[in-house]
């Protein structure tokens, strides 16, 4: 830019302070009539709901509506803490989401690293068609498979009672296997989806990198250990910071689909517990709360996270 | 060469023997399923199915396929379906589009989007909302809440940026408007990733479930998702309308797994397509240049 403007152009920098936005929208109009769509959902759907966050702050009745039921400011959150079972609740989501999250990362690191071992590109490519499938899979018919086969007369259990004279084990109705069950059978899920990403990295590797660590006399082991796995740090980096916005996601679906009165006192999970206590039992302005007290801390863990993904391996968002 | 060594031999015996495991551990439970809907009531009920159907028959099927409600929630689903990825094609694509470009106010629009991936009403105030709006009992709850996806629109914008400027460049000055260039050079340029975000919400729009039971009154208007999941976890005889005579001779858990089975067809259907394209779609969603 010429730092010399002729009193014209001054006159023009002038007049386009005034009003920027005019040339702009003259410009790229079609840009903005494109955005409107999108526009329209997202404020009625997404930033409508919010709207109606105040409930959490009164004592909801359906017939009065929001501008007619009472105020009782934080009442609603300190039943929380005076409820006990809305105190286990989240304290069954954090255990819950921690063990999912820490398995979920380590499992797929360590099989992309056992499956890009192997050189058979049919075997490899079958391999992973396998174990991406269960992703797809809906939760309810994991469930309805898993009812099946985990239930008192189930095949597992068969197997366990007339085959080698053992007790049945009675995996969604006993409090302390319910939450092993469930970190499995996600882990089962999701495993082969949280693959992909790493194989990825471990595809782009630089070959002559391993040649090198070879002539150097590196067995495979320490090739992998100083070769590939740093290969793959910022992406575990980046994934294992993302995964703290999740700690207060334990999975309502999967929950849902497989819990059960018997163990509610280690496998309910805030987002059934906010079913029940409002959608069945009708107490819509505790709900809110609970719901608001959850969405609140996974907001400010989420917008923690990405400010250290940035930091550290430079991740934007977009 | 290390993978002449004895020790690395050995490793990758064992290798992959726990791959192949691991791999027919996915593949199982779903012929289990098949099986079991093939086989006869004596023979589920005393747990003789493995992975081969016993006594073959397909009444469960015929059964399934006679009843009204099962056959009225897939018709359901596949208008959801249908519907639901149009919708959110539309207005995902427009939108990434316009976002994947450089104007005045793009940012403030950018954050006002990504700013429901971080944070939404819940639960409660969503269903009131739906509700207020008179969609409860309608085909449009299942439609219109869950059209817009951040995700998704992250995706697409991506795919987009990856497209040469050059051919815009070009298009502007032979005199197409943004709309010619949308439709004629970004649309068509961009298939593969347009087919991955597609198949991804058609997948989750066939399989959800939960809107279902949230928003529909009567089990009549749920769809297949949802009617399955009352089949399945609830275990309700009546969705599966067995007579007694029929109770008798056909087990329940044949006829859930037929259910089950061709609820999941279309999934299995359409997962080579998926499978071809996801890879590229997620790696690009999640490594940026």
């Amino acid at each position: 830019m010429n730092t010399q403007l002729k009193w014209s152009e001054k006159a023009n920098v002038k007049k386009n302070r005034k009003n920027p936005w005019k040339k702009e929208i003259k410009k790229n109009w079609p840009l903005y009539v494109l955005c409107i769509p999108a526009l329209v959902f997202v404020l009625i759907f997404a930033y409508g709901p919010m709207v109606g966050l105040v409930m959490a702050f009164q004592d909801y009745k359906p017939w009065l509506g929001i501008t007619g039921s009472t105020w009782i400011g934080w009442d609603n959150f300190a039943r929380i803490f005076q409820y006990k079972e809305a105190t286990q609740s989240i304290i069954n989501t954090l255990i819950i989401a921690v063990i999912k999250i820490i398995v979920g990362i380590i499992v797929p690191i360590f099989m992309a690293i056992l499956l890009s071992e192997i050189r058979n590109m049919g075997i490899k490519k079958s391999i992973q068609t396998l174990v991406y499938l269960p992703h797809f899979l809906s939760w309810v018919t994991v469930a309805g498979i898993m009812i099946d086969i985990l239930g008192l007369d189930g095949g597992i259990n068969h197997f366990l009672t007339n085959f080698l004279g053992l007790k049945p084990i009675f995996f969604l109705g006993d409090p302390t296997l319910f939450r092993p069950t469930i970190i499995i059978s996600d882990l089962w899920k999701n495993f082969g989806f949280g693959m992909i990403v790493y194989l990825a990295v471990i595809t782009g590797i630089d070959p002559s990198y391993y040649e090198a660590a070879e002539i150097d006399g590196a067995s495979r082991r320490q090739q992998i250990r100083h070769v590939t796995l740093p290969s793959m740090m910022p992406m575990i980096i980046v994934i294992a910071t993302l995964s703290l916005g999740n700690i207060l996601d334990a999975g309502f679906d999967q929950i849902f689909n497989l819990y059960n009165p018997l163990v509610y006192s280690t496998g309910d999970i805030i987002d059934t517990y906010v079913y029940r206590s409002s959608l069945l039992n009708g107490q819509y302005g505790f709900g809110t709360a609970v719901g608001l007290f959850k969405s609140g801390i996974s907001f400010i863990l989420i917008v923690i996270s990405y400010r250290i993904a940035y930091k550290v391996a430079n991740y934007k968002i977009f | 060469m290390y993978y002449k060594s004895k020790g690395y031999r050995i490793f990758s015996i064992f290798n992959h023997i726990l791959l192949i495991l691991v791999a027919l551990s996915c593949l199982l439970p779903m012929l289990h399923l098949l099986a079991q809907s093939f086989s006869s009531k004596t023979a589920v009920n005393g747990n003789l199915v493995s992975f081969w159907p016993v006594d073959f028959n397909i009444e469960a099927y015929v059964k399934t396929f006679k009843n009204t409600n099962f056959t009225g929630s897939m018709r359901i689903s596949v208008v959801r379906t249908v519907l639901g990825t149009l919708i959110s094609m539309f207005i995902i694509t427009t939108s990434g589009y316009a976002l994947s470009k450089d104007f005045r106010g793009r940012n403030a629009l950018m954050w006002i989007f990504i700013f429901t991936m971080l944070f939404s009403g819940g639960l409660i105030p969503s269903y009131i909302l739906v509700t207020k709006l008179g969609l409860k009992d309608t085909i449009w709850s299942l439609v219109l809440p869950g059209a817009f996806g951040a995700y998704n629109l992250i995706l697409i914008m991506n795919f987009f940026k990856t497209i040469p400027k050059a051919l815009e460049e070009a298009a502007f000055i032979d005199g197409a408007s943004f709309f010619v260039i949308f439709r004629k050079i970004y649309l068509p340029l961009s298939l593969p990733g347009l087919a991955t975000v597609g198949l991804f919400i058609m997948v989750g729009s066939w399989n959800a479930w939960f809107d279902g039971i949230l928003y529909m009154s009567n089990t009549t208007d749920y769809p297949l998702a949802s009617f399955l999941q009352t089949v399945v976890v609830q275990g309700s005889a009546q969705s599966m309308a067995l007579s007694q005579s029929e109770a008798a001779a056909l087990s329940e858990q044949s006829i859930k797994a037929a259910q089950i089975f061709i609820s999941t067809l279309p999934i299995i259907l359409v997962y080579p397509f998926l499978q071809k394209y996801f890879v590229k779609g997620i790696v690009l969603g999640a490594v940026k240049e």
